[in-house]
């Protein structure tokens, strides 16, 4: 029942996530961040099996950490998105780690990008994906109205719409999001205003 | 008075006989005698005629190919905690269930890991009760090397790492892990065997919490007086008890505060519904009051 969807625009990327936590027919939790930063120019939005997302996001930000340690310099953002796709890849055989993730990040000399990344170990690099139920709504929209270098403003206008068409039409209405950006100032929480606030925590 | 004499010498003469077949078996004076009336008295029997059929849902496998037995003692069960302005409240029930029987009334599910930490059981008995004990110790532990309190994220996280690392080995369990941090606060999260965990304000486990979670999110205020917030959460495992059949016993409250928690009451939930029955004027439940 998790959302999870993300653009990449003139210089930035978005990623946005549901907030809701569930468990057999309770919602648990109202306010959850599934977005984790990674680092000042990454974001990763895990979306799946609750255990399974959040050690598993937290395994990645903590290796890349010691990465920047032992090198002196951060992994890109295609060269973490490899990383997360390898031990995605190698758990699938393993113990199988439910995580879908969008990975977004800002690199200097290429720009914003994102990475589509799924549990079996699938990657791709595109300009929108989205995971989940609310894929299904979210891509179409998206087919039709994102546009390449799209400005801040718009992606966010898009992203909301997203939102709005999802608890029109998914059948587990009443759905709040985090949306995220990163550019080249870093990463910030979009303030969505009002609609999150309608939630009870 | 009359009364009490006549059952004293009703008891005088009952035992009087018992010693008479005790020495004499009518059957075969060689052999010891064997009284049925007071075998049963010396050992409680189970209500129901034949315990063990009784007992076989409890103890059966789940399905035929499946050798574990499904013994999973306390499945129902129900806690809340919830956060409000001056603290944490933690409220729980006490029976432990096997299947349709009721294997204890007076169960403590509510663990105390720590003076400062509590958690609460759900699930599986056993393993509530030794991973949290176990928590208890590496609390202590972490205390003796740091010279601080272990704050409650971190405990939670210590529970968290154990059950990940077990997940899908079939352990059984949901918990809430409350306490108060030194310069943070109340915190209040919920850790389960599946390996989640998950930091928030209001919480309820166990078979019984829709119930819970009923009464709870209707009454709940972030600003409110420790009795209210107290009656709160008795109120809402009172409701839990009386329409989920595997909650009942008693129902213990806690208040987690700046210097560690205090156990507040415990009331047999059949002295609360009289209670709550008088206070509300009736004498059957809410569905059939005229």
């Amino acid at each position: 029942m998790d959302h999870l969807l993300g653009l990449v625009g003139d210089g930035y990327a978005l990623v946005a996530a549901d907030r809701n936590v569930n468990h057999s027919i309770i919602a648990v939790k109202h306010d959850e961040d599934k977005i984790l930063k990674l680092d000042n120019s990454k974001l990763l939005g895990c979306v799946g099996e609750l255990g399974d997302t959040k050690n598993f996001s937290e395994y990645v930000q903590k290796n890349m950490a010691l990465y920047a340690l032992r090198n002196g310099c951060h992994l890109s953002t295609h060269a973490a998105a490899h990383f997360v796709r390898g031990e995605i890849a190698h758990a699938i055989r393993h113990s199988p780690k439910m995580c879908n993730m969008i990975l977004v990040g800002f690199d200097g000399d290429s720009g914003p990008s994102l990475y589509h990344i799924d549990y079996l170990g699938g990657m791709h690099r595109m300009n929108y994906g989205a995971h989940g139920y609310g894929g299904f709504f979210a891509s179409s929209l998206m087919d039709r109205l994102w546009r390449p270098n799209m400005p801040l403003e718009e992606g966010i206008q898009l992203m909301k719409k997203a939102f709005a068409e999802i608890n029109q039409r998914f059948l587990v209405g009443g759905a709040t999001f985090t949306l995220k950006v990163v550019d080249k100032d870093g990463t910030r929480i979009i303030d969505l205003g009002e609609q999150n606030n309608s939630m009870q925590t | 008075m009359a009364l009490a004499l006549s059952n004293a010498f009703t008891a005088m003469s009952r035992e009087a006989r018992r010693h008479e077949r005790r020495t004499k078996n009518p059957a075969n004076p060689e052999l010891p005698a064997y009284d049925e009336e007071e075998m049963l008295m010396k050992f409680a029997m189970p209500g129901p005629n034949a315990p063990d059929d009784f007992l076989s849902g409890a103890f059966a496998p789940k399905n035929a190919n499946d050798s574990d037995p499904a013994l999973k003692f306390l499945h129902g069960t129900t806690t809340l905690g919830f956060v409000f302005s001056q603290g944490i409240i933690i409220a729980v029930d006490s029976r432990a269930s096997m299947g349709s029987y009721i294997g204890s009334q007076t169960v403590k599910k509510c663990i105390e890991i720590t003076p400062y930490l509590l958690g609460t059981m759900a699930g599986g008995a056993a393993d509530c009760m030794f991973w949290e004990r176990h928590l208890g110790r590496l609390c202590r532990l972490y205390e003796l090397r740091n010279k601080e309190r272990i704050t409650t994220a971190a405990a939670s996280k210590l529970l968290h790492n154990i059950m990940y690392s077990y997940k899908g080995y079939g352990l059984s369990m949901g918990t809430m892990i409350a306490g108060w941090d030194k310069d943070i606060g109340p915190n209040l999260y919920y850790c389960d065997s599946e390996g989640t965990r998950v930091k928030g304000q209001k919480f309820s486990v166990g078979s019984g919490s829709p119930y819970a979670y009923g009464v709870l999110d209707e009454g709940y205020k972030f600003d409110m007086s420790i009795d209210d917030a107290c009656e709160l959460g008795r109120r809402a495992i009172y409701h839990a008890t009386f329409r989920d059949a595997m909650s009942g016993g008693r129902v213990s409250v806690y208040h987690v505060h700046e210097n560690g928690w205090t156990k507040i009451s415990m009331d047999d939930v059949q002295l609360l519904h009289e209670k709550y029955m008088k206070e509300a004027g009736r004498t059957t439940p809410a569905w059939n009051h005229m």
